[in-house]
């Protein structure tokens, strides 16, 4: 026999900067599914309500933002209805949170079963990823559905030609939740710091996510600290979304590109700081 | 045959106590060496992994320079005390955690049996649990579905088997879970004592199967356990660990003696030995073992004359004829196989008044040959209780050797077990 040929796999300290075995994840692919499965089926099990509970959340925080946002602080919309500008915000927004919130604490709450088994630990973010878009398919539901009732009342929304790049702001909400989710739950494996910021960074960066406002209004408003909303990748995608949708706001290629851009990036990162993490986070976790 | 597992000095370093500023300390200091291109300056420290001693360091290696290989078909036993860092290679073995240093190499898939009914969702039905159990420990649907009827009715669970999880009792969650792992097909699998589940009919029901794995289909296994009998019967070959170290590597069975073997070297200070139980009023102190010919021995054939003389120590006053005293033969799993007790012998001990010792006399060691330890229990009977006096355990540790019992001229085989006069007749 000849030794250091055909071994199947290797088991090593040695951490490659990015290891994925693509291979590998492939063939644990039903296994994603089932996670993806288990995820909807088990969440609304024992509540009334069930599956309602998707719309609810959606609708009674663009009806809380519409009255404080739009009838308190007079925040114009322009000719679409205030309601339906602030769900479209908030679906696309709920996305990107639930992705991000829910990839974050990977490590800490699936201990007892990384504990255990092996399989590619990266399914489990993957998995939160996909069962969201579920969630979020819904949500869209709930927004055509008013798209239709407010088209019917007489308003003139129309999406524009920018609805084919519906698939690719998805793809990168994704991204960006799943590398901003992944690092974090990587830094959060030993010190639990970061924990305690997620619930209320994420609050906080709604509101600089242009998700209650339009870009336009700040630029206008707060001319100096515009920068710090027009840069933020998840404006360019809130506003790119409302503007598919609505033909409301701003859109242009550059800032489509940057914002492609970071959340590559931004994901190549998490999966590379999730990677360094995954081998031994059992110990210290 | 070939080798199908190889690990190369693996080594694994835990830190000891608590994370918060130190570690992170130790953190920013090994981070600092890594970005410089040095060593991690934590790899030299670390002490031997022995609990029962304070610890004066940081850090400690649970394991340390293991190598071994399994070739394919093998059943290789890990055996140790507790502590002696079996799960710690399990767990590296399976992937769950990382070594610190070192390599194993595998030509397999290997899918550990740490425990069972992993991934289970109590909201799912058991069919349902059955297939994302299945796919955590890297089944896919396909593979499941084919095995499904028969999981299901290794279970035992068919009326229940589209009801909630939740539902089941907790001896019925851990048979599904064994029978999904029963059910796994990878070319190496891992075992960490998953037997020792359900009632006595299960339980043989799970040890038949781990059986049929590991002999019948020439899959190969890791097997970590305890129970000595079971390691035996499934394992070629065998590793005993000990403060993280492999202390002897071989044969299942020469393993597995050397494992006991610690246990004989304590015998010639029984005198001073602490790990007995009782008030100490008495104290066997010295167990002298001679033949028929009053010569000194240490091993004996089995079917010979043999004369067990104990010595006590009278530490106070107690009164003989009160006085309960057994020995018993004890086998390499822990089973009496002979018991001397003198009161149902209607033997009365008063004469250890007025001397210091007494005999025990076999005329026919009716045992086939083995290893078997004695193991003595002085106790006071009173009205209401038996109070013990002194038990200690293993107080000789006695090699029988293969005799000819039945006079044929052929050797009796070995083993743990008695034989006992009987005849055949037609």
């Amino acid at each position: 026999m000849t030794k250091n040929d055909d071994w199947l796999y290797e088991i090593t300290p040695k951490r490659k900067l990015v290891d994925l075995n693509f291979k590998e994840i492939w063939r644990y692919r039903d296994l994603l599914i089932l996670f993806v499965k288990r995820d909807i089926v088990t969440v609304y099990k024992q509540t009334i309500l069930g599956p309602l509970w998707y719309f609810i959340q959606p609708l009674f925080t663009s009806i809380i933002f519409t009255l404080v946002f739009n009838n308190i602080a007079s925040i114009p919309t322009g000719n679409v209805p205030s309601f339906l500008f602030n769900l479209t915000g908030i679906t696309a927004w709920n996305y990107f949170n639930q992705c991000l919130t829910g990839t974050s604490n990977t490590f800490t709450a699936n201990a007892g079963i990384f504990g255990k088994v092996y399989f590619p630990r990266v399914i489990m973010p993957l998995k939160t990823v996909i069962s969201n878009l579920f969630k979020f398919g819904i949500q869209l539901l709930i927004l055509i559905v008013f798209y239709f009732y407010f088209l019917l009342r007489g308003y003139e929304i129309s999406p524009n030609s920018n609805l084919l790049l519906f698939p690719v702001y998805v793809l990168m909400m994704a991204l960006l939740g799943l590398g901003a989710g992944m690092t974090i739950s990587a830094l959060t494996t030993k010190y639990r710091d970061l924990t305690v910021l997620v619930g209320f960074a994420t609050t906080l960066l709604m509101y600089i996510s242009a998700v209650p406002y339009p870009l336009s209004e700040v630029s206008e408003k707060m001319p100096d600290w515009a920068w710090l909303v027009k840069y933020n990748p998840l404006t360019q995608i809130i506003e790119g979304f409302r503007y598919m949708v609505l033909d409301t706001g701003t859109f242009t290629w550059p800032g489509f590109f940057y914002t492609l851009g970071v959340s590559v990036v931004l994901f190549l990162l998490g999966l590379i700081i999730f990677n360094r993490t995954e081998k031994n986070f059992i110990d210290t976790v | 045959m070939s080798v199908i597992l190889k690990a190369e000095n693996i080594s694994k370093q835990y830190r000891l106590g608590t994370v918060g500023t130190g570690s992170l300390q130790h953190d920013i200091n090994r981070w600092w060496h890594q970005i410089r291109g040095k060593e991690d300056p934590y790899l030299k420290v670390g002490g031997v992994n022995d609990r029962s001693a304070k610890a004066t360091e940081d850090y400690v290696w649970a394991l340390r320079d293991i190598n071994f290989e399994v070739k394919r078909g093998e059943v290789l036993g890990i055996i140790g005390k507790n502590g002696a860092g079996k799960s710690t290679l399990l767990k590296i073995l399976s992937r769950v955690t990382a070594p610190t240093t070192g390599s194993i190499k595998t030509k397999g898939r290997i899918a550990s049996l740490l425990e069972v009914g992993t991934g289970f969702h109590g909201e799912l039905t058991g069919r349902e649990n059955i297939f994302m159990n299945g796919a955590v420990l890297g089944m896919n649907k396909v593979e499941i579905k084919s095995k499904l009827d028969e999981i299901i009715a290794f279970s035992g669970c068919e009326k229940y088997i589209d009801t909630p999880v939740k539902r089941y009792s907790s001896g019925m969650t851990v048979r599904l879970g064994f029978a999904v792992a029963a059910h796994l097909e990878p070319e190496i699998l891992v075992v960490d004592e998953v037997l020792a589940v359900g009632d006595a009919e299960f339980q043989k029901k799970a040890i038949g199967k781990m059986q049929d794995l590991s002999t019948g289909e020439g899959r190969t296994v890791l097997f970590v356990s305890h129970n000595m009998a079971s390691v035996r019967n499934l394992c070629d070959r065998g590793i005993v660990l000990e403060n993280g170290m492999i202390n002897y590597y071989g044969d299942i069975s020469d393993s597995i003696e050397y494992y006991l073997k610690p246990k004989e070297t304590i015998e010639s200070s029984l005198k001073t030995r602490t790990d007995r139980l009782g008030s100490g009023k008495i104290k066997v102190v010295e167990v002298e073992l001679y033949n028929k010919d009053n010569n000194n021995i240490s091993e004996i054939i089995s079917g010979d004359e043999l004369l067990v003389k104990i010595h006590i120590e009278r530490n106070r006053e107690i009164d003989f004829s009160k006085l309960k005293v057994g020995i018993n033969f004890v086998d390499r799993n822990d089973n009496f196989i002979v018991s001397y007790i003198n009161d149902e012998m209607g033997v009365d001990f008063a004469m250890l008044a007025e001397q210091d010792y007494f005999f025990l006399r076999v005329p026919n060691l009716l045992l086939r040959a083995d290893k078997y330890n004695i193991r003595v229990f002085l106790s006071e009977i009173d009205t209401r209780k038996e109070n013990f006096l002194d038990v200690v355990e293993n107080v000789y540790s006695l090699r029988i050797l293969p005799g000819d019992i039945w006079k044929t001229g052929k050797i009796n085989r070995a083993g743990n077990s008695a034989i006992i006069p009987g005849k055949f007749y037609f």
